[in-house]
């Protein structure tokens, strides 16, 4: 075939599409995995690809199809999309770009130039966008929202979401609910108030705000001494999930600020560290589940929560399963927030165990202080914002663990606009050999089903297929894909660039491919046919 | 273009110093920059400046700022392409953070009393230093080289080295392998992954093994340099961490 040919293929495949990627497309992504409609695969948070072409018998010879280079040293994090033939990849610090799946060739490209008084705590990344109808939606560094064509890359409307000279920022992919673009923000290390925004897809006027922080005489606003809350964070930066039946957002937030300095900010401190279920239409909080109350330890709770139904004592539930940076693994109730079980997933020795409630039972003398203190997990968690998988045929939930500790200082902690409001700072442990693990977890349970050893902690994200299949990749340098059901490896390959990112796979063609960010390039696989 | 180009104006608009040397390092500077860098760099530098996320700044020499001025410029205006960010504090907060930070590479300079002259006829002589070591393109290389240690470590800690060796034993640490077919090998480790592990042995062979093909893999906490604590007299180890600290490179 002429690349001539191929190209005018795509194209009018690009022309039957555009206009037509409806959110009930979204919401039944599992009836075209050929594309990769949004940034977990699904609704439900599974990053789960139906397609078994690739699978446990021909993954051996997994070859790489194309690469895509990126012109940035900064971490490269992002989760591409794929509709109908056509890749949106955004890029660091805050680009994007249009490729045709076939030919890896650029269409066009949207670049976007930083200010130099630019505030980020934790690297210049972009996580992911979404597309709704004609639109891709593209969060910025310097806190603007953008809906751009998907034909040309032509800017429709550009909001800005807040003002990044205080510390706020844009790094995770939005989430497309019906009408809507629901965005996070980042900041927590700046002392920001944190919030989730909806914007209407076609004008870019924001629909509603939820505030994650109670101001004081709000519910919730006693659980920081003074007004304390003001600089609280708990930021929103790893993309949630959403239920069409219960038209509920399940989205994370993060640290309290300061982070490792408590002492400023007596109380429970919502809702930093917790889970929120927000109603997609009004924005109204239904019910919240706080996994670490006054966290000093800067655990933030964002992750993207995995929406699983499974049998609890005998009973079909509808779940919300969450493998927590604090080394506990909660399950929870999804229409009521109630706590199912939780328990450790990994070393930890913060916490006795948790109560009925799900509120951990603290060992004492475990906060950070000025000569230093000793606790598992590290900061960085036992995980941390990269994706989990859920295969609905194994019934596995797949999680890339870290194990370390961390030592944790108290600092003095003062507020100033745009500065960083940290109160402390941590190291790693002399002499721990740190390891990492990718474990599958009965979901319902925590229990592990098996574990596949990894030399040290991951930084990168799993996915699973119907091919019976995980994908996931070593912050040494390799891609690897394992057996669903055994954790046996099967297939790996040396791409020489630490993994930061989350694998898709999707179709073209009658053709399966994987996809993965790897150092500063994206590596498109396929077995040849 | 545009962007480019109040972006150029932005930098223009801040007031950069011309001074070369700190004019805020008064021990009174010195304080205020310690509680600057608590709240603004401890979280990524580590409290002591001995390094977390961020670069070790306790350090006699930091590669980036050789002189004041680039310190001041690096703190201000953060380094492109890394995760260092701008800060948007008073010059003057700057300076005092930089006179900080400039204490933080003497924390363990205890004072060098040795005499150097004698401490390179220690080090080449009776010392063996030169065994394992390489100064200026002389000696063995199974230890790392020694050529501009002065630059990169401070006298407390080369001290530490020569009399408790095992206790920041980072880097050079030695495995004992066996492969399935039964062969033995010890040697430095060179690099380590989940797949792999690649060795430099006593005759300076390098080797490597896919971890699948080995039978045993062990990791020994203890280097393969001795303590001097009992062989040299405090005097003479004085004198060789004298000579190690002018160590600075090839002039």
């Amino acid at each position: 075939m002429s690349i001539s040919k191929m190209t005018a293929l795509t194209l009018g495949t690009m022309l039957l599409a555009f206009g037509q990627l409806t959110p009930e497309r979204i919401a039944k992504a599992s009836a075209e995995p050929q594309n990769w409609l949004t940034y977990s695969g699904n609704y439900a948070g599974h990053r789960f690809s139906p397609l078994k072409q690739i699978n446990e018998s021909n993954v051996g010879k997994l070859k790489v199809e194309w690469s895509y280079q990126v012109n940035s040293l900064q971490r490269f994090e992002g989760t591409p999309i794929v509709v109908d033939g056509v890749m949106y990849a955004s890029e660091p610090p805050s680009n994007l770009t249009a490729i045709d799946v076939r030919t890896g060739r650029p269409i066009w490209k949207y670049r976007r130039s930083m200010p130099s008084d630019l505030r980020v705590c934790c690297g210049q990344v972009n996580r992911g966008v979404a597309v709704s109808g004609n639109l891709v939606f593209l969060g910025t560094l310097d806190a603007h929202l953008l809906a751009l064509n998907a034909k040309t890359g032509a800017i429709l409307w550009d909001v800005t979401v807040a003002n990044y000279k205080d510390g706020y920022s844009l790094t995770g992919a939005p989430l497309i609910v019906k009408d809507k673009v629901i965005t996070g923000m980042a900041g927590g290390e700046y002392g920001v108030r944190g919030f989730l925004d909806a914007y209407d897809v076609a004008t870019g006027k924001r629909a509603w705000r939820f505030w994650t922080i109670p101001m004081p005489g709000e519910p919730g606003g006693q659980t920081w001494a003074g007004d304390s809350g003001k600089t609280g964070a708990a930021a929103t930066w790893v993309t949630g999930s959403y239920d069409p039946d219960t038209n509920l957002v399940y989205w994370g937030t993060g640290n309290p600020g300061p982070d490792w300095n408590g002492d400023v900010r007596a109380g429970d401190n919502l809702y930093s560290d917790c889970i929120l279920a927000i109603d997609a239409d009004s924005g109204k909080l239904e019910w919240h589940f706080q996994f670490t109350p006054h966290d000093v330890h800067d655990w933030d709770s964002t992750a993207v929560p995995v929406l699983v139904n499974a049998n609890v004592a005998g009973q079909p539930r509808k779940l919300v399963v969450f493998p927590n940076r604090n080394a506990f693994f909660y399950v929870l109730d999804r229409v009521t927030g109630q706590f199912i079980t939780g328990k450790p997933y990994a070393k930890q020795t913060w916490a006795k165990g948790l109560d009925d409630s799900g509120r951990p039972v603290r060992v004492p003398a475990t906060s950070p202080s000025v000569e230093g203190t000793q606790v598992w997990p590290s900061v960085s968690g036992a995980s941390n914002w990269y994706s989990p998988s859920f295969s609905p045929e194994t019934g596995f939930l797949y999680v890339a663990v870290r194990e370390s500790g961390s030592q944790y200082f108290k600092g003095e902690a003062e507020y100033k606009a745009g500065e960083q409001f940290n109160g402390g700072g941590f190291r790693s442990i002399p002499g721990e050999q740190m390891w990492g693990a990718i474990r599958a977890f009965d979901p319902a349970t925590g229990n592990v089903k098996w574990e596949y050893k990894l030399f040290t902690p991951p930084w990168s994200g799993v996915m699973s297929t119907a091919g019976n299949l995980v994908f996931g990749s070593t912050a040494e340098g390799q891609i690897f894909a394992l057996s669903a059901s055994t954790g046996k490896e099967l297939w790996r390959f040396e791409a020489g660039g630490q993994a930061r990112g989350n694998p898709i796979s999707y179709a073209v063609d009658g053709k399966q491919f994987v996809a993965v960010t790897m150092g500063n390039a994206l590596y498109v696989l396929s077995v040849a046919q | 273009m545009l962007a480019w180009a109040l972006l150029f104006h932005a930098q223009i608009l801040v007031d950069v110093p011309t001074t070369a040397k700190n004019p805020h390092s008064s021990p009174a500077d010195v304080e205020l920059g310690r509680k600057i860098y608590g709240a603004r760099c401890a979280g990524c530098h580590g409290p002591m400046g001995d390094g977390g996320k961020g670069t070790n700044l306790a350090s006699p020499v930091l590669p980036r700022s050789p002189d004041d001025l680039t310190l001041w410029k690096v703190i201000r205006f953060g380094v492109p392409e890394t995760e260092m960010p701008s800060h948007n504090l008073t010059n003057k907060e700057i300076w005092q953070i930089a006179a900080f930070v400039r204490t933080l590479g003497k924390l363990d300079t205890a004072p060098v009393t040795g005499d150097s002259q004698r401490g390179e006829a220690i080090a080449k002589g009776k010392g063996g230093c030169l065994g394992c070591h390489i100064v200026l393109g002389k000696g063995g290389e199974l230890g790392p080289a020694l050529t501009d240690i002065g630059l990169r470590r401070g006298p407390g800690y080369l001290r530490r080295k020569l009399t408790d060796p095992d206790r920041d034993s980072a880097g050079f640490l030695q495995v004992h392998l066996t492969t399935k077919e039964g062969t033995a090998l010890s040697g430095i480790r060179m690099n380590e992954d989940t797949y792999s592990i690649q060795v430099r042995d006593r005759g300076n062979r390098l080797h490597s093994f896919w971890k699948a093909d080995l039978k045993e893999l062990r990791l020994e906490q203890k280097t393969l340099m001795p303590s001097y604590g009992q062989q040299l007299t405090a005097q003479e180890i004085d004198d060789v961490v004298a000579y190690l600290t002018q160590l600075r490179g090839i002039q």
